[in-house]
């Protein structure tokens, strides 16, 4: 049959369903913002490049670069209640290699408010979820903001430093990492634990217990603790295979605190799902609550193999002058009816690929 | 088992570590003969290399197309492209440098025209410094700028200063050692993490007894 969806069509739908199965509500958002609302967290988008234009009335607008910024304006600041919210929306920005904008598809979720332990579990379980619906072959990195900035704190790094620190973890340079702990002569200990932070990776349930060995502090503490009851959830959810802890996911400190993660599935080269807790960017924007989320990128479901047999369609039906078009109808009526897709043409088409070709002239249907 | 993609840089570095890979184990019987082709495949069919573009290598793996690749410090300072960084393999050593005229006297109150192959690390060179420059990209012959008066200095790789001298050039500044790493595309890291670890590891353990 060559009645199929495209990829990105068939993974919005069962993106959807996932998030409303959750208690989670459709967030509309118009396509235009003021230019201002980005203006003041440029370093929390992708790219700092914004298309702008001139209102009628002079102001200033951008189409949006990002959702999560847009959302959070809308939120309101609630101490006991969380808002759930998943969107699916079109966005504007430059594409790293083809230094244009382009529009990119990206659907997600934000959850925001009262954030807690649950809250945070069932996010990530659903940023598991979602990469399912995309593929059966996926990996979910998981890091901590809270780990890593209290082992470098604990390190006593420089907030200068601290960049060097956290681009060679991203990198997993470990001769830089270790170099960097050299010239700060830092303890064979502490050493050990920071350059920790690229060597130990894998499986949640493997790593999550052995990170209390690394822990310095009570932030470093707290962290692994959350962690800890995260693999438990995503154990009972059968997840836990697919989750890994890998600290190579830095997201800006200034904008994330809590757990951050990165979602890849087979075949696509880059990151597909990011997200993370962002408290300080809710700090910044003048609100008191906690919020965490995560995008999904689905321009780059193109880059997937397209389930299907390479033809365009079951019938093609050609017709020529003499043939009436009541008997035309008749035909393509009784092959669509046969649950075949039919395309009715007076030509035959260039470069279609058909399964089967019906000739309709005077007389009748001729193969 | 699944087949890893590695791109290799055309040229003496290439063939380095394409040495070191057989070394390891990692062979491919053809690759012993003089041969024009751009990929080939070990005989069980685990590893697949490639000929790039040393200047390339970083995008191939990047994109996916290869799942790890020796790429020079260089590239991934100009580039920096979204891949892990695993292993310095402590060859093709080098610097990348500031050169000039030997005479060279560097006039702080004009703008200082910068000839390089290389226009995001001289730029990022220089606005650290908090130099005002005016950057002109040239792709190969960078030693001809100063001498014609295209440029006041270069910023290149310098690796024994044998061309500059011959040029009546000399490195003048160091802006940062460069030698050959092992990058990896990071999904290939995580579905093919077996045979990128052993990749990594044979090399590592090569250039350990090489030190």
């Amino acid at each position: 049959m060559a009645e199929q969806m495209r990829n990105d069509e068939t993974v919005i739908q069962g993106l959807k369903k996932l998030y409303r199965k959750y208690g989670y509500s459709q967030f509309k958002m118009s396509k235009f913002e003021e230019y201002d609302t980005y203006v003041q967290n440029k370093d929390f988008l992708i790219s700092d490049k914004v298309i702008t234009f001139t209102d009628t009335n002079g102001k200033l607008l951008a189409m949006k670069p990002d959702v999560t910024i847009s959302i959070i304006k809308n939120s309101e600041d609630s101490e006991n209640t969380v808002q759930k919210l998943y969107y699916n929306e079109n966005v504007y920005r430059v594409s790293a290699g083809a230094h244009a904008f382009r529009e990119i598809m990206q659907a997600g979720l934000e959850c925001i408010g009262a954030v807690d332990t649950y809250s945070i579990c069932e996010v990530i379980m659903l940023a598991a979820k979602s990469l399912g619906v995309i593929s059966d072959s996926f990996v979910l990195d998981i890091s901590h903001m809270g780990y890593v900035s209290g082992l470098i704190d604990g390190a006593g790094f420089s907030a200068k430093e601290k960049a060097a620190v956290l681009s060679a973890i991203g990198e997993k340079n470990l001769p830089q990492l270790v170099s960097i702990c050299k010239e700060k002569n830092l303890s064979e200990e502490m050493t050990w634990k920071i350059t920790g932070l690229i060597t130990v990776y894998g499986p949640i349930r493997e790593v999550a217990n052995r990170l209390s060995e690394g822990c310095v502090n009570e932030e470093t503490e707290q962290a692994a603790e959350e962690l800890r009851t995260l693999c438990e959830v995503l154990e009972q959810n059968g997840l836990a295979d697919k989750v890994q802890i890998d600290f190579s996911v830095v997201n800006d400190m200034n904008y994330y605190n809590g757990i951050v993660f990165r979602g890849y599935v087979e075949g696509i080269p880059t990151g597909i799902l990011s997200g993370g807790q962002y408290d300080k960017l809710m700090e910044k924007m003048g609100k008191t609550s906690k919020a965490l989320g995560f995008a999904v990128y689905l321009d780059l479901l193109e880059r997937l193999e397209e389930p299907g047999d390479g033809y365009d369609v079951d019938v093609l039906l050609v017709y020529d002058a003499s043939a009436p078009v009541s008997e035309v109808f008749a035909k393509a009526e009784e092959i669509t009816n046969s649950g075949k897709t039919v395309l009715v043409s007076a030509s035959v088409p260039e470069s279609l690929r058909y399964r089967e070709k019906f000739v309709w002239t005077e007389g009748g249907a001729a193969k | 088992m699944k087949t890893v993609n590695i791109a290799l840089p055309k040229g003496r570095l290439g063939e380095k570590v394409l040495k070191m890979l057989d070394d390891a184990g990692f062979s491919c019987p053809e690759t012993k003969e003089n041969d024009r082709r751009l990929i080939l495949e070990s005989a069980d069919g685990s590893v697949r290399y490639f000929w790039v573009k040393p200047s390339d290598v970083a995008i191939y793996v990047e994109r996916g197309a290869a799942d790890i690749g020796i790429a020079g410090k260089d590239i991934l300072l100009e580039y920096s492209p979204d891949v892990y960084e695993l292993l310095d393999l402590g060859i093709g050593v080098c610097r990348m440098a500031v050169a000039a005229k030997k005479d060279f006297r560097d006039r702080t109150d004009k703008t200082l025209r910068v000839a390089t192959k290389f226009p995001h690390i001289a730029t990022a060179y220089y606005e650290k410094k908090g130099r005002d420059i005016d950057i002109i990209k040239l792709n190969g012959s960078i030693e001809l700028a100063p001498i014609l008066d295209l440029s006041d200095v270069i910023v290149d790789i310098v690796e024994t200063g044998t061309t500059l001298k011959e040029n009546d050039l000399e490195p003048k500044e160091t802006i940062v050692p460069i030698s050959a790493r092992l990058v990896a595309n990071k999904a290939s890291f995580k579905f093919k993490n077996e045979q990128v670890k052993r990749v990594m590891d044979a090399l590592s353990k090569q250039c350990a007894e090489k030190r």
